[in-house]
């Protein structure tokens, strides 16, 4: 498959993993940030390709995986008001609430449907008036311009059934946070479609306050074995800084309109992450001239606060402290078919992509 | 008849008669007088039995319609189990205000697809909910076929032993992404048709010339990946699968690629894995190949004494990983 296929060449792979090999001299440990580069590392094996000196840590990148229970409490509480559809990525549809999860509450007589973008939620809107459709707007600098757009399409066409039940989140901050919080790390593998919304610049304060090495890379293993040899050498040269090696993508200023939009739409501020809690200006929340899209103002639904389960480790997972199989729940009580945590749901979760891929035991 | 099936058509009286006289017996070759049980001669002392619900959405779609999958996947259960399919027996739950004519296409299909496959429907019942009790047409089908009692061990898995190799009849996930495409009204141009076919031709060519076939699955929910799982975990030993071996199409690599789906987790309709003793599996590969639904035909893997119970995939690319039981549901209603 064309652009696909070069990309995951076997003879370039094993060259690379070769020059890693060779170029690694001590114990590495690198955090990847995005959900899609956990997700693609595991599933074609890069650990294994390795030398046992490098170690991949997981970060907190999985849109799912970060949204705070409470978030997942007051979608279900919605989706049981009358004349309420939620219309939702599927990703969402499983993910733990504190008793129950969207797709438990389908089955419970909930209207739920599964979208595949902001933007089919609003045409159902559109095709049924006697319905208030409320998106969930979860996921990073990737998904927030595609909400923006869809809420600036909603106000211009007068569309007053429409809602969104936003926790979008941006990555910097909570990348700082892990940092601060003293998670030992060498380099991050820094996200791929994050950085073709923001570009690289939003990571230049890395290197240039915690002096740590950082290369934003695609989704292919070529990728993502290039990136783990720039960062060891960004380490051997004692040069770190921000290398775009997904240059078919990226570029230093980023996507300038979709920034545009999501500026003209949302304005930063505090966000519960689940397992890093509340992040300075870790999420965007709808300026008050979109107020009437915003489900949470619109709909009466308070929820009771409650903590996570306090055995599952999803926090220090997050937060790349524990790996997966560290966590008791892990493989027994907790597995992709009825998951404890967030980690375990999305295919782009730390443990879901441990427990399905993972080789070495 | 009338162009719309209504209640009446499912109230037992004149009207039911005429569904039942107009729309399947004569397709079906039943012959009166109507009784309430076939009654068949079974020339053996075991028989493989098995039923089947299709509730796939939509009812239509490239390469077949519910109807043709009703028969073939049954068809398949039981050849797969090592037997001959004779009889099937077919249950209709039709939503008031179904199109008749409709109701004529899937049952002409299930008539054509049942002769090709050489096997009977002999009995069945029809009955129709209110609007909305139910979406459209659900058929259940469930079949009878003669098992020899040399094959009786195919399904059982029994004789799998470590060496054994792996062999799958074409490429995996035509049936999944062709219905994905069809529903989603995705807009992507995909040339694609479900895979939805008998493999009981096939297979009896296969078993009536080798005697090294050790164990049989169709692919349906769940693909490749959920049957060598169940498989590891039945026989209690490891699988190894070359991921370079894995006959995938194009379109449903792409679609794949895009959507985030494992090719090798997605739902087939006329997709087998064949585990055939070491010596034989080049002459049983030949045998696949020499037939339509087989001219695909791949080894793709082994069964080894490591890693009990678990399938691992040596992925294209030169790494390593396992190849899990799929959990939760990619698509609901694909068959």
């Amino acid at each position: 498959m064309k652009y696909v296929d070069e990309f995951r060449e076997k003879k370039l792979i094993m060259n690379l993993a070769d020059q890693i090999k060779r170029s690694a001299t001590g114990e590495y440990t690198f955090m990847e940030v995005c959900g899609g580069h956990t997700a693609a590392i595991h599933r074609f094996g890069i650990p294994s390709l390795l030398p046992p000196g490098i170690k991949l840590i997981s970060g907190p990148g999985c849109p799912v995986c970060v949204t705070a229970v409470d978030y997942i409490d007051r979608l279900i509480a919605l989706s049981f008001t009358r004349g309420v559809a939620v219309a939702t990525f599927g990703d969402l549809m499983r993910v733990p609430g504190t008793v129950s999860s969207l797709s438990e509450a389908r089955a419970g007589g909930a209207d739920i449907r599964v979208v595949l973008s902001a933007y089919e939620a609003l045409e159902i809107a559109w095709s049924h008036h006697d319905l208030n459709v409320v998106f969930p707007a979860i996921g990073f600098e990737t998904t927030a311009p595609g909400t923006a757009v869809t809420v600036l399409k909603a106000a211009s066409e007068g569309t007053e059934n429409f809602f969104v039940l936003n926790a979008h989140k941006v990555m910097p901050p909570a990348m700082e946070e892990i940092i601060r919080g003293g998670t030992h790390i060498d380099g991050f593998i820094c996200p791929g479609h994050v950085s073709v919304i923001t570009g690289s610049s939003a990571f230049e304060f890395i290197p240039r306050n915690y002096s740590l090495a950082c290369v934003i890379t695609g989704f292919e293993p070529t990728d993502i074995l290039s990136a783990i040899l720039m960062l060891i050498r960004q380490i051997s040269d004692n040069n770190p800084r921000v290398e775009i090696q997904y240059n078919r993508a990226v570029t230093p200023a980023g996507n300038v309109k979709a920034q545009e939009f999501m500026n003209e739409v949302f304005e930063p501020c505090d966000a519960e992450w689940r397992g890093l809690g509340v992040i300075n200006s870790g999420g965007l929340t709808l300026r008050e001239k979109f107020v009437n899209f915003d489900a949470g103002a619109s709909f009466n639904i308070e929820v009771p606060h409650h903590e996570p389960d306090p055995v599952c480790i999803c926090g220090e997972i997050l937060r790349g402290v524990s790996r997966p199989d560290e966590c008791v729940l892990f493989a027994t009580a907790c597995m992709p078919v009825h998951p404890v945590g967030a980690c375990m749901v999305s295919d782009e979760g730390a443990c879901n992509a441990f427990f399905k891929y993972h080789v070495h035991e | 008849m009338s162009e719309k099936i209504s209640l009446s058509h499912g109230g037992g009286g004149r009207q039911t008669h005429d569904l039942i006289q107009g729309v399947f017996t004569k397709r079906f070759g039943m012959k009166d007088p109507m009784t309430d049980s076939a009654i068949l001669t079974v020339p053996s002392a075991m028989i493989a039995f098995t039923t089947d619900s299709y509730v796939i959405d939509p009812i239509f779609f490239p390469g077949g319609n519910i109807g043709k999958l009703a028969i073939c996947g049954t068809v398949n259960d039981l050849a797969v189990s090592g037997a001959d399919p004779k009889y099937i027996a077919a249950a209709f739950i039709i939503e008031e205000g179904f199109g008749t004519s409709d109701l004529e296409k899937i049952a002409s299909s299930m008539a054509d697809e049942a002769e090709a496959a050489g096997v009977k429907i002999v009995t069945g019942d029809t009955k129709v909910v209110e609007k909305g009790q139910c979406d459209r047409l659900f058929i259940t089908t469930t079949g009878v076929g003669i098992l020899r009692e040399e094959y009786a061990h195919i399904s059982s898995a029994n004789r799998v032993r470590s060496g054994d190799r792996l062999i799958i009849n074409g490429s995996s996930g035509n049936h999944a992404v062709t219905i994905l495409a069809a529903r989603r009204n995705l807009t992507f141009d995909v040339p694609l048709i479900s895979d939805c076919a008998a493999l009981n031709h096939m297979i009896r060519k296969v078993l009536d010339n080798n005697d090294g076939v050790h164990f049989m699955r169709d692919l349906t929910r769940g693909g490749l990946a959920a049957v060598l799982n169940e498989l590891a975990a039945m026989t209690g030993r490891g699988i190894t699968v070359e991921e370079d071996s894995v006959p995938v199409d194009e379109p449903v690599r792409g679609l794949c690629e895009i959507l985030g789906f494992d090719p090798l987790a997605m739902a087939n309709e006329g997709k087998v894995i064949v585990v055939a003793a070491p010596g034989e599996a080049d002459k049983i590969l030949n045998i696949m190949r020499s037939c339509p639904e087989g001219k695909d035909s791949s080894i793709i893997g082994i069964v080894t004494e490591e890693r009990p119970g678990r399938v691992v995939l040596n992925s294209s690319t030169g790494g390593t990983r396992f190849l899990d039981m799929p959990s939760g549901i990619q698509l609901p209603r694909i068959c």
